[in-house]
C-alpha cells in the first residue's frame, strides 16, 4: 500500500516535471506579483510599526512564503475528479482495486512535493535576496513547518476533492467550485495575512477549515505559535484534514449510490 | 471586417445564454471572485487611513477604472490565452489559411460574457467610490473619466497583443505574459507611488500601465502627484493607447509572419 502510495506520489511530481518552460513562467509571474503585493504591505507599515503581531518584515516575510506556498496548496482551479465524474469514466475508476480517495492524495502530495522544490523555493529566494526577510534559525522550526506544510496539503485536497464531488448532483461543477474558491482565497490567508482582518472576521477566518491550508504554516515559519501554542495549531490543522477526508469519503459513499441509480 | 466580428462574437453570446442557471453562477463567481481584490484592499485600510497618500475612496476610483477598463480588454482580447493551445494543436494554421486577419479570428473563437461580472462589480467599486472621494465635476472631468477608462482598456489590450506573441517563440511559457496582463490589472488598482523605483520606473517608461488608471486619475480628483511629474503627463492615455496599440499590432504581424507550424 504505501509502496503503491510512493509510486502514485512519484507519478503526480513527474507529470508536472514534463514541462520547464511553464514551471519558469510560473516563476516569473509569481515573483512578479510578489512584488507588487510586499510593496503594498510595506505601505501599510510606512504608517504604522505592527499590526497584530505583524511587523513589516513579517509581512514582507508572508508576501513571500504565501506567493511560494501558491501552487503548492493549488486551491485555483483543481476540477480533475470533478470532469472524471462528468464523463463517467469515474465508474472505472471505482472498480479499481484502490481506495479511489487516496489514489488521488497520493498524487497530490507527489504534485505538491514538485510544486514546492520548484514553484516555491525561487520566488522566496528571489524575495530574500531584495527584502528583508525573516528565516528561522530554530530547527524545531523548520520540522514544525515542513509538518504544517503536509498538513496543509491535505486539508487543501480534502477541501478540493469534497467541492469537486458536486459534480455527482450538480452539471455545473464550475459554479460549486468557484464559490469555493472565493472562500478558500479570502480565509485561507492566501491575499492578505489574516491579522489585518477586524477581529470579528479573524475569528471567524480561525474558524473555518481555510486558515489551516495556508495561514498556519506562515504563522508557524513566522514563530507566531511557539510551545503549547504551536501543538494545537499543527493539532487543528490534523483535525480538519481527519473531518474533510471523512467528509469526503461520506460524500463520495453517497454519490456513488446516486451512480448506481443512474447506471453510470 | 467589424461585421464578421459581430456576428462571429454574436454566436458566442446566443451559445453561452442557452444554459441560463449556468450563466447566471458564473457571473456571480466571477463578480464575487474578482472582488476579493478590492476585499484586500478595504483589509488593508481597515488598519490605515491612506496608502502612499491616497484614501481608500480615491484608492477605490483607481480601482474601479481599472477593474472596467480591463474586464472589457478581457472580454474582447482574452483569448488570446488559447493561443500557445492553438498553436500546440495546429489549429493556427487553419486560421492563417483563411481570408480574415489572424488576431480578428484568435480573439473571436471565444467571447467569455462571464467578465461581465468583473464589469459590473467594477462599475459598482467605482461608482460608489466616485461618490465618496468629493470630486469636484466638471466637463473636463467627467470626459477624463470616459476617456481614461477608453483609453485603459487600448493599452491593456495592446500590452496584451504585443506580449502574447511571445508564445510564438516560447510556447511553454504563456503564463510569463500574465505577469503584465492580470499583474498589470492588480498594479494598476494601487496608486503607482507606493511601488519600489524600479517598477514604477518600469510601468511609467516601458510598460505603460502608470497610464491606466493612475495618472488620469490624478485629474479627475484635482490630486497633487505624489511622485511630481508634470501634470500634461495626465493628459497623454489616449497617445499612450494609440502607441500601445500599434507597437502591438506590429509585434503581431512580425510573430505571424516567422511562425512555423508545429507540423502535426
Amino acid at each position: 500500500m504505501l509502496r503503491l502510495g510512493f509510486e502514485l506520489a512519484r507519478r503526480g511530481f513527474g507529470r508536472y516535471a514534463a514541462y520547464p518552460g511553464a514551471t519558469w513562467a510560473g516563476i516569473f509571474t509569481n515573483t512578479f506579483f510578489g512584488f507588487l503585493i510586499a510593496y503594498a504591505l510595506l505601505a501599510v507599515f510606512d504608517q504604522r510599526d505592527s499590526v497584530g503581531s505583524y511587523d513589516a518584515r513579517d509581512a514582507v516575510t508572508y508576501t513571500w512564503l504565501a506567493q511560494g506556498m501558491l501552487m503548492t496548496i493549488y486551491i485555483w482551479g483543481w476540477f480533475e475528479v470533478a470532469l472524471r465524474v462528468r464523463s463517467g469514466d469515474v465508474a472505472t475508476d471505482l472498480q479499481r482495486p484502490l481506495d479511489f480517495q487516496l489514489y488521488w492524495l497520493a498524487q497530490d502530495l507527489g504534485r505538491a512535493g514538485y510544486h514546492a522544490l520548484f514553484r516555491g523555493v525561487p520566488p522566496f529566494l528571489v524575495g530574500a535576496l531584495v527584502f528583508d526577510v525573516l528565516v528561522p534559525g530554530d530547527p524545531v522550526v523548520w520540522l514544525a513547518f515542513t509538518a504544517s506544510l503536509v498538513l496543509a496539503v491535505v486539508v487543501s485536497f480534502a477541501f478540493r476533492f469534497l467541492f469537486n464531488l458536486a459534480a455527482f448532483w450538480l452539471l455545473d461543477y464550475r459554479g460549486a467550485g468557484v464559490l469555493a474558491m472565493v472562500a478558500s482565497t479570502f480565509f485561507s490567508g492566501q491575499i492578505v495575512p489574516l491579522a489585518f482582518f477586524p477581529d470579528w472576521l479573524e475569528t471567524l477566518a480561525w474558524a473555518l477549515p481555510f486558515a489551516a491550508m495556508v495561514q498556519a504554516p506562515i504563522e508557524v515559519w513566522l514563530g507566531h505559535a511557539q510551545g503549547a501554542e504551536l501543538v494545537g495549531l499543527l493539532g487543528l490543522q490534523a483535525l480538519w484534514a481527519v473531518i474533510l477526508l471523512g467528509a469526503g469519503r461520506a460524500v463520495l459513499a453517497a454519490g456513488m449510490r446516486k451512480l448506481v441509480i443512474q447506471g453510470g | 471586417m467589424l461585421g464578421i466580428y459581430r456576428r462571429l462574437i454574436g454566436a458566442r453570446i446566443r451559445s453561452q445564454l442557452q444554459y441560463r442557471l449556468s450563466f447566471w453562477l458564473n457571473l456571480i463567481g466571477t463578480a464575487l471572485l474578482t472582488f476579493l481584490d478590492f476585499a484586500a484592499i478595504l483589509v488593508l485600510f481597515h488598519q490605515v487611513d491612506a496608502l502612499g497618500g491616497w484614501t481608500v475612496a480615491e484608492v477605490g476610483v483607481l480601482y474601479g477604472i481599472s477593474c472596467v477598463a480591463f474586464a472589457l480588454a478581457d472580454m474582447i482580447f482574452g483569448h488570446l490565452d488559447q493561443l500557445p493551445e492553438m498553436i500546440r494543436m495546429g489549429d493556427f494554421d487553419q486560421v492563417l489559411v483563411r481570408p480574415l486577419g489572424s488576431l480578428l479570428q484568435v480573439i473571436s473563437a471565444d467571447f467569455a460574457l462571464r467578465r461581465l461580472g468583473k464589469l459590473i462589480q467594477g462599475s459598482i467599486v467605482l461608482a460608489v467610490a466616485l461618490a465618496h472621494a468629493d470630486v469636484a465635476w466638471t466637463v473636463g472631468r467627467a470626459a477624463m473619466l470616459v476617456v481614461a477608462i477608453l483609453a485603459a482598456c487600448v493599452i491593456f489590450a495592446g500590452i496584451w497583443i504585443a506580449l502574447s506573441t511571445i508564445v510564438f517563440w516560447l510556447v511553454d511559457s504563456h503564463e510569463a505574459v500574465n505577469a503584465f496582463t492580470y499583474g498589470g490589472n492588480f498594479l494598476t488598482q494601487y496608486p503607482v507611488n507606493i511601488f519600489g523605483s524600479w517598477l514604477r520606473r518600469l510601468v511609467i517608461y516601458l510598460i505603460p500601465l502608470a497610464f491606466t488608471a493612475y495618472f488620469p486619475a490624478l485629474y479627475v480628483l484635482d490630486k497633487a502627484d505624489p511622485l511630481g511629474f508634470p501634470r500634461a503627463l495626465q493628459f497623454l492615455s489616449p497617445v499612450v493607447a494609440a502607441a500601445t496599440c500599434l507597437a502591438g499590432w506590429a509585434l503581431w504581424r512580425n510573430a505571424v509572419r516567422r511562425y512555423r507550424s508545429v507540423g502535426s
